[in-house]
């Protein structure tokens, strides 16, 4: 045992050592000449592929740029943290969902001010990166869902891919055999349900401000008969998109709604073979709505002009016509410069349905904003309850539409 | 530091002891704080700073809003009111009371048969008990991973099993319809929770002296009555014991849920924890999901002081 006086020092330290341990943790601010970014490119190849674009413009500028990533559902709350302890990077990477939220902070810099311009964007990509009339974020390229299939097995049965619901329905049963669902989407209760039920809730006039009506219940009837029909599988209620992709992939679905970030998982697989058709629509001449889905980089305000200056040259460097046609071929993703995505589409003719796609596609939060998630979750309760509980179209959707003004 | 000595002061002069001694009791007694300082500042910066700010959230309007500027305007029962109302979350409550008593029930009801069952000893008695604690091991996430490839109803092995012994036709929807989803999610969580009561509940059996296992079986008691009378009012403490700290971790239950149903079937599996996350962390509403937060707290805030009660009742009585 220490001799006594050493006692009481000895608490005053542990306990000062507490106090400390507290309050230590304050990052270092990045040197000047270091553009710093947050996004949520976590897996390692996404990560490197990153990382190269963002050298090639930086070394031009004399720059470097730091990434750090974190998985994708948490980007939102870490760029929170940080803003509390004021020490958001110069690059902020978001999902397109997700800006209104951060843009309604105004901690955002409008790309406007910072000389970072949109001409010649698709419609669509420079609303994924407004809010309210003004511009936060930029995408450099984007994706949206389309009707993957088999052609072998298309081929067997003397089918074309369908083009109207009313094909959709019957391809999908006529595909359907031993061990193999015509059709497959997913209908979970979270994002990617509701990001798969938009193209027909939107193809067929469905409006995200109104969701009751008879056009959204349509589009659930849809969905509700084929899963009747046997044609696709009860467990879709439970299905996200990858499990979606495992079940074509399994040869357990003959088509499916995916998207493009699916491409790398099929290729991988020497066994299947695919092919992508555009969304189908609710009558032959009707215009494919697809929702638009993928990140905006948003540059947070700083006391430093400077930061903001390299992020917003960097940012211009990244969406020149030459990296975006690069990026978009790197990742699967459509270009957002309309010349680009046609030069994509020659490039790449097995995607071309998306880069067609996305010229028509829509913004979720377009309309509703900040609202969206609220939206997104009564959606979700709609189908799900049509779905796996039996509720009526109508009065599912009346019932959404209650929960989505709930709070107002 | 500064402001110890004067807080130490306080018990220090409360104390009893003789005049002569004060100076001596002062130093045992700022000694005595000074030790417990560092436990009661970490007490307070990790478990009642982030307490109370969670209620006190829940009277705020707290939006992303809140990280730029540092205000949240007081809203008084705003956000209370928009969650009772919500009809989500009457629904999870619920779900959050079932899904806690059910596997309760369940793992502390197999969990005890194990451990009964594994206080003799027999060949290979050691090597089964290390292999049920596997699921223990398990992150709940891959355990619920695993379990809804197992509850596919077409091609899960679950259904498979059941067809193959005639007991359904076209497969249990385990995960697909509101009517079972639920049940489902109350199964895999009892398994995962059998190696946790079976390994406390055995260690309690070891503790019962066996001598009175000897009286009792001179005193003519069957097996039932032996465990009825002996085994059951030997092992109260641990009982206790199990139940509230399976309480405490069930009926926060988030991962679990999140990665077998994500709340589905048409809400048939959101819980108060399912709900607090939705709100926090998808919609940004963090007074929102404060208040349920808050209201899960309270919950076990309950349970907690019945704990102490009941332990400060055992300890009475052993003594």
């Amino acid at each position: 045992m220490p001799p006594r006086p050493l006692l009481p020092l000895l608490a005053a330290v542990t306990a000062g050592a507490t106090f400390a341990l507290g309050l230590a943790g304050c990052a270092p601010a990045p040197e000047s000449g270091t553009v710093t970014v947050l996004n949520s490119a976590t897996d390692t190849a996404e990560h490197t592929k990153n990382q190269r674009f963002f050298d090639r413009c930086a070394r031009r500028l004399g720059l470097r740029v730091e990434q750090h990533s974190v998985p994708a559902d948490q980007v939102s709350s870490q760029a929170l943290r940080m803003a509390s302890a004021k020490s958001l990077p110069d690059i902020l990477e978001l999902d397109g969902s997700e800006l209104p939220q951060f843009a309604e902070t105004s901690g955002l810099r409008p790309l406007d001010q910072l000389g970072v311009h949109t001409a010649g964007f698709s419609r669509s990509a420079v609303a994924l990166g407004s809010f309210r009339g003004t511009r936060y974020g930029i995408a450099r390229s984007v994706n949206s869902l389309a009707l993957y299939y088999d052609p072998d097995l298309l081929r067997e049965e003397h089918v074309e891919p369908p083009r109207t619901w009313e094909e959709l329905r019957a391809t999908a049963r006529r595909l359907t055999g031993k061990g193999t669902y015509g059709l497959a989407f997913s209908a979970s209760p979270d994002a990617d349900g509701v990001y798969q039920f938009l193209p027909f809730f939107w193809s067929n006039g469905g409006d995200e401000a109104r969701l009751d009506g008879r056009k959204g219940a349509d589009a659930l009837r849809l969905w509700r008969r084929m899963v009747d029909d046997g044609s696709v599988s009860r467990s879709v209620v439970n299905w996200n998109q990858q499990d979606v992709n495992d079940q074509f992939v399994a040869g357990r679905a003959a088509m499916m709604i995916n998207g493009p970030w699916q491409v790398p998982v099929l290729d991988g697989q020497e066994k299947v073979d695919w092919a992508v058709a555009p969304i189908p629509v609710p009558r032959a001449g009707d215009e494919a709505v697809s929702p638009i889905g993928g990140t905006v980089m948003t540059v947070p305000k700083s006391d430093d002009a400077d930061r903001e200056e390299n992020a917003a040259k960097i940012l211009n460097c990244l969406n020149t016509a030459r990296n975006q046609l690069e990026w978009g071929e790197a990742v699967n993703n459509v270009p957002t410069r309309t010349a680009v995505a046609r030069d994509y589409a020659e490039r790449r003719p097995k995607l071309a349905a998306f880069a067609e796609l996305v010229s028509t596609a829509r913004s979720r939060t377009g309309r509703v904003g900040t609202r969206w998630p609220v939206v997104s979750d009564a959606l979700a309760g709609a189908f799900q309850s049509v779905l796996a509980d039996g509720a009526g179209p109508e009065a599912a959707l009346s019932r959404a539409q209650r929960r989505a003004t709930a709070g107002e | 530091m500064s402001t110890l000595p004067t807080t130490a002061a306080a018990p220090a002069a409360t104390a009893p002891g003789s005049g002569t001694a004060g100076g001596r009791n002062r130093r045992t007694a700022l000694l005595r704080w000074a030790f417990l300082a560092p436990a009661l500042l970490y007490m307070a910066a990790f478990f009642g700073y982030p307490l109370v700010r969670n209620v006190l959230m829940s009277f705020e309007r707290y939006t992303p809003t809140t990280y730029f500027t540092g205000e949240a305007p007081f809203t008084g029962l705003a956000n209370w009111r928009a969650v009772l109302a919500d009809p989500l979350f009457t629904d999870a409550l619920w779900h959050t009371a079932v899904f806690t008593v059910g596997s309760l029930l369940g793992q502390f009801t197999i969990g005890l048969a194990l451990a009964v069952f594994f206080s003799r000893r027999f060949r290979l008695s050691a090597l089964a008990r290390a292999v049920l604690l596997l699921p223990w091991l398990v992150p709940m996430v891959v355990a619920a991973v695993v379990w809804r490839r197992i509850l596919d109803q077409e091609h899960g092995i679950l259904n498979a099993a059941l067809q193959a012994v005639g007991l359904t036709d076209g497969g249990v929807p385990w995960l697909n319809s509101p009517g079972v989803a639920l049940f489902s999610a109350v199964l895999v969580n009892i398994w995962i929770g059998i190696p946790f009561n079976m390994v406390i509940l055995y260690g309690g059996l070891q503790e019962i002296p066996r001598e009175l296992y000897e009286a009792g079986a001179l005193d003519g008691a069957g097996p039932w009555r032996t465990f009825r009378s002996l085994t059951l009012p030997m092992l109260r403490p641990v009982v206790t014991v199990v139940l509230v700290l399976g309480f405490m971790s069930t009926v926060k239950i988030l991962d679990l849920i999140l990665a077998l149903t994500s709340g589905g079937p048409a809400d048939a599996t959101q819980t108060l924890g399912t709900v607090t996350y939705e709100m926090s962390f998808m919609r940004l509403d963090f007074g929102q999901g404060a208040v349920v937060g808050t209201v899960l707290m309270l919950i076990s805030a309950v349970f907690a002081v019945l704990y102490l009660r009941a332990n400060r009742a055992d300890t009475g009585t052993g003594k």
